[in-house]
C-alpha cells in the first residue's frame, strides 16, 4: 500500500471544534477518523490547472479539509469555460482564474491556506514550485506542460494524479510513485501538433471534467489517507456516453526515459520542442508548413473588393449550425472523398473554428494540386475581429 | 474479434465505437481494421511500421508491448483489442490550434 504523508501522529495537526463539526462525516468513518482528518488537514495538495479537471479537484479538496492547497494557473475566465469550469461564476468572467477560485475555495472552507502561483507551469519554475507540496494534481489541458508535471513529479518523487479528458471519454491514473509506472512508461511521446484536435476543436461534454476532476480528488485523498487501493499500474477510462468505466494494466518500463534503470532525462527539458511545437509565424510571414495564411482583415477586404475565391469549410455540419459564414461545408475527415467535388481553377480558402482543422485541410489540398490559403483564426477570429454577430463558440 | 475505437480515431474509421473483424492473431486483427480503414494506418503506425509512440493497443486489459507473443500473440472471438491514444484536453488550448 501506497503511503505518502508519513507524517509522524505527534506531528499532526489539532482540529478546533468548528473544524470536528465541520469535518464529523468524516471522522465517524473509521477509514478517516480523528488521524485522517488530521493528515489531510497537514497535508498540502498542488493543482496545476484550475479549469475544467481543477474547478471539481480543489473544490472537493477544500470541501475535504485538505490543509494547503496550491494553484497554479495564469489564465482568466472566459465565457465559453463556464460550461464545465464550475468553481467560477458569469461574474467572474475577465478576471484571473486563481483569483476567482481562491475566493469560492475560502468562502467553502476559511479554515484551509491557499498558495497562488500566477504563471504559466514551466521547466524553470516547476521544481520550486513543487517543492513545497506533497501531492501534484494534474488538471492541465495540453500535452507540453503535461509532460513537464509528470517528469518535474518523477524528478522529485511526488506522486501525480493525473485526469486527462477529450469529448466523451477521460482517463485517470495516479503516475510517479516510487513503485509504478508515469506518463512517459505509458506514452514515451507525444502526437505531433494537429494529429489529434484540442478540446477546443474538439469540444468537450462539459460533465466529463467533472467526474474526472472528482476521480482525481478521490485519488488524492485516499493517497493522503493511505486508504483503499489507489489507482497505481492503472489506467481508469471513462466513457460517460457509453457509461462505462474500464480499467487497463500499466506496467512501470525499465526502459522509460525518466523514471526507468537508466534514465537518460534527469533535468527538466523544453517541452514546447519536445511537442513539436513551433513558435506562432509572424504576422508578415504567413507560411505555415507551406501554406499561405491569410487573416480576417485582409480576407474581408478581398472579398469585399470582389477577388474570386472558393471560401471552403471544414467543420462538422454541428457546427456549421452554430455560426458560419457563407463557406462551402465539407468536414475534414470527408475531404479526400469529396475533393471531386472543388475547383482546381479557383483558389480556395480553406476555414475551420480556429485555423487548425483547416490548415490540415489546406495542406491536404495543396499537396492534391489545389490552390489554397488557410483562414488564420477562423470563424472565431472573424466574430472577434469583423462581425461579432457571428457567435464565437 | 471486436476492436474499440477511441473517439479521435473514429473518424477514420466510418465513425465506428467498434469495429468487428476475424482474426487468429493481434497482428491480424490490427492488419484487418487498416485494412478495411486505411485512413487509419498512418494515425497508427508511423513510416517505419512501428506502432506510435503515443497510441497503445491492449488486448483485452494488457498493453501488447508487454505480452510475450507481442502482435503474434493468439486471440480468442470473445478477445478485445482497446486502441488507446493519449488525449489532452479540459479549455481551449492555443497552442495547438496552428
Amino acid at each position: 500500500m501506497a503511503t505518502l504523508t508519513e507524517v509522524p501522529a505527534v506531528a499532526l495537526p489539532s482540529l478546533s471544534n468548528d473544524e470536528i463539526a465541520r469535518y464529523s462525516r468524516h471522522l465517524i468513518l473509521p477509514e478517516v477518523g480523528m488521524e485522517g482528518q488530521q493528515k489531510l488537514k497537514a497535508a498540502r495538495v498542488l493543482c496545476v490547472g484550475t479549469g475544467g479537471l481543477g474547478s471539481p479537484l480543489a473544490y472537493y479538496l477544500a470541501a475535504a479539509g485538505v490543509g494547503t492547497l496550491g494553484l497554479v494557473d495564469f489564465d482568466v475566465v472566459d465565457s465559453s469555460n463556464l460550461q464545465r469550469q464550475i468553481i467560477h461564476s458569469t461574474k467572474d468572467i475577465g478576471r484571473l482564474k486563481l483569483d476567482s477560485a481562491e475566493e469560492k475555495l475560502t468562502a467553502l472552507n476559511p479554515h484551509m491556506k491557499i498558495v497562488k502561483f500566477n504563471t504559466m507551469l514551466l521547466s524553470s519554475n516547476a521544481l520550486e514550485i513543487f517543492k513545497d507540496f506533497d501531492i501534484v494534481a494534474d488538471g492541465t489541458d495540453n500535452f507540453p506542460t503535461r509532460y513537464l508535471v509528470n517528469d518535474a513529479c518523477v524528478l522529485s518523487g511526488k506522486p501525480n494524479v493525473y485526469g486527462s479528458i477529450f469529448r466523451f471519454e477521460g482517463q485517470a491514473s495516479i503516475f510517479a510513485t516510487e513503485e509504478g509506472p508515469c506518463y512517459r512508461c505509458l506514452y514515451p511521446e507525444p502526437p505531433p501538433p494537429g494529429l489529434v484536435p484540442s478540446c477546443a476543436e474538439g469540444g468537450v461534454l462539459g460533465i466529463l471534467p467533472g467526474l474526472v476532476g472528482v476521480i482525481q480528488a478521490t485519488e488524492v485523498i485516499k493517497l493522503i489517507l493511505g486508504q483503499g487501493d489507489p489507482l497505481i499500474g492503472r489506467l481508469l477510462l471513462v466513457d460517460s456516453l457509453g457509461m462505462r468505466f474500464r480499467e487497463l494494466k500499466l506496467r512501470k518500463n525499465p526502459d522509460c526515459p525518466v523514471c526507468g534503470t537508466h534514465p537518460t532525462v534527469t533535468k527538466l527539458i523544453d517541452y514546447e520542442q519536445f511537442c513539436g511545437i513551433q513558435p506562432a509565424p509572424a504576422a508578415d510571414a504567413p507560411l505555415v508548413n507551406g501554406i499561405r495564411q491569410i487573416g480576417v482583415t485582409e480576407f474581408k477586404q478581398q472579398r469585399d473588393a470582389g477577388k474570386d475565391f472558393f471560401l471552403l469549410d471544414v467543420r462538422e455540419p454541428h457546427e456549421f449550425k452554430i455560426a458560419e459564414i457563407g463557406g462551402y461545408l465539407i468536414p475534414l475527415g470527408d475531404l479526400q472523398k469529396r475533393v471531386g467535388e472543388l475547383d482546381k481553377n479557383r483558389e480556395i480558402v480553406v476555414q475551420c473554428k480556429s485555423g487548425g482543422r483547416s490548415q490540415k485541410g489546406a495542406e491536404f489540398l495543396q499537396q492534391a494540386g489545389f490552390k489554397v490559403k488557410n483562414l488564420a483564426g477562423g470563424i472565431n477570429a472573424w466574430s472577434e475581429q469583423i462581425d461579432p454577430r457571428v457567435p464565437k463558440y | 474479434m471486436k476492436i474499440h475505437i477511441p473517439t479521435p480515431l473514429r473518424q477514420f474509421a466510418a465513425k465506428q465505437a467498434t469495429v468487428t473483424v476475424p482474426a487468429s492473431t493481434v497482428g491480424e486483427a490490427l492488419d484487418a481494421l487498416t485494412s478495411t480503414h486505411p485512413e487509419l494506418k498512418k494515425h497508427l503506425y508511423s513510416e517505419d511500421g512501428r506502432l506510435r509512440a503515443f497510441v497503445n493497443v491492449y488486448l483485452n486489459d494488457e498493453d501488447i508491448r508487454y505480452l510475450s507473443d507481442k502482435e503474434n500473440t493468439a486471440v480468442k472471438d470473445g478477445d478485445s483489442l482497446s486502441i488507446i491514444p493519449s488525449i489532452a484536453g479540459g479549455k481551449e488550448d492555443k497552442t495547438w490550434q496552428l
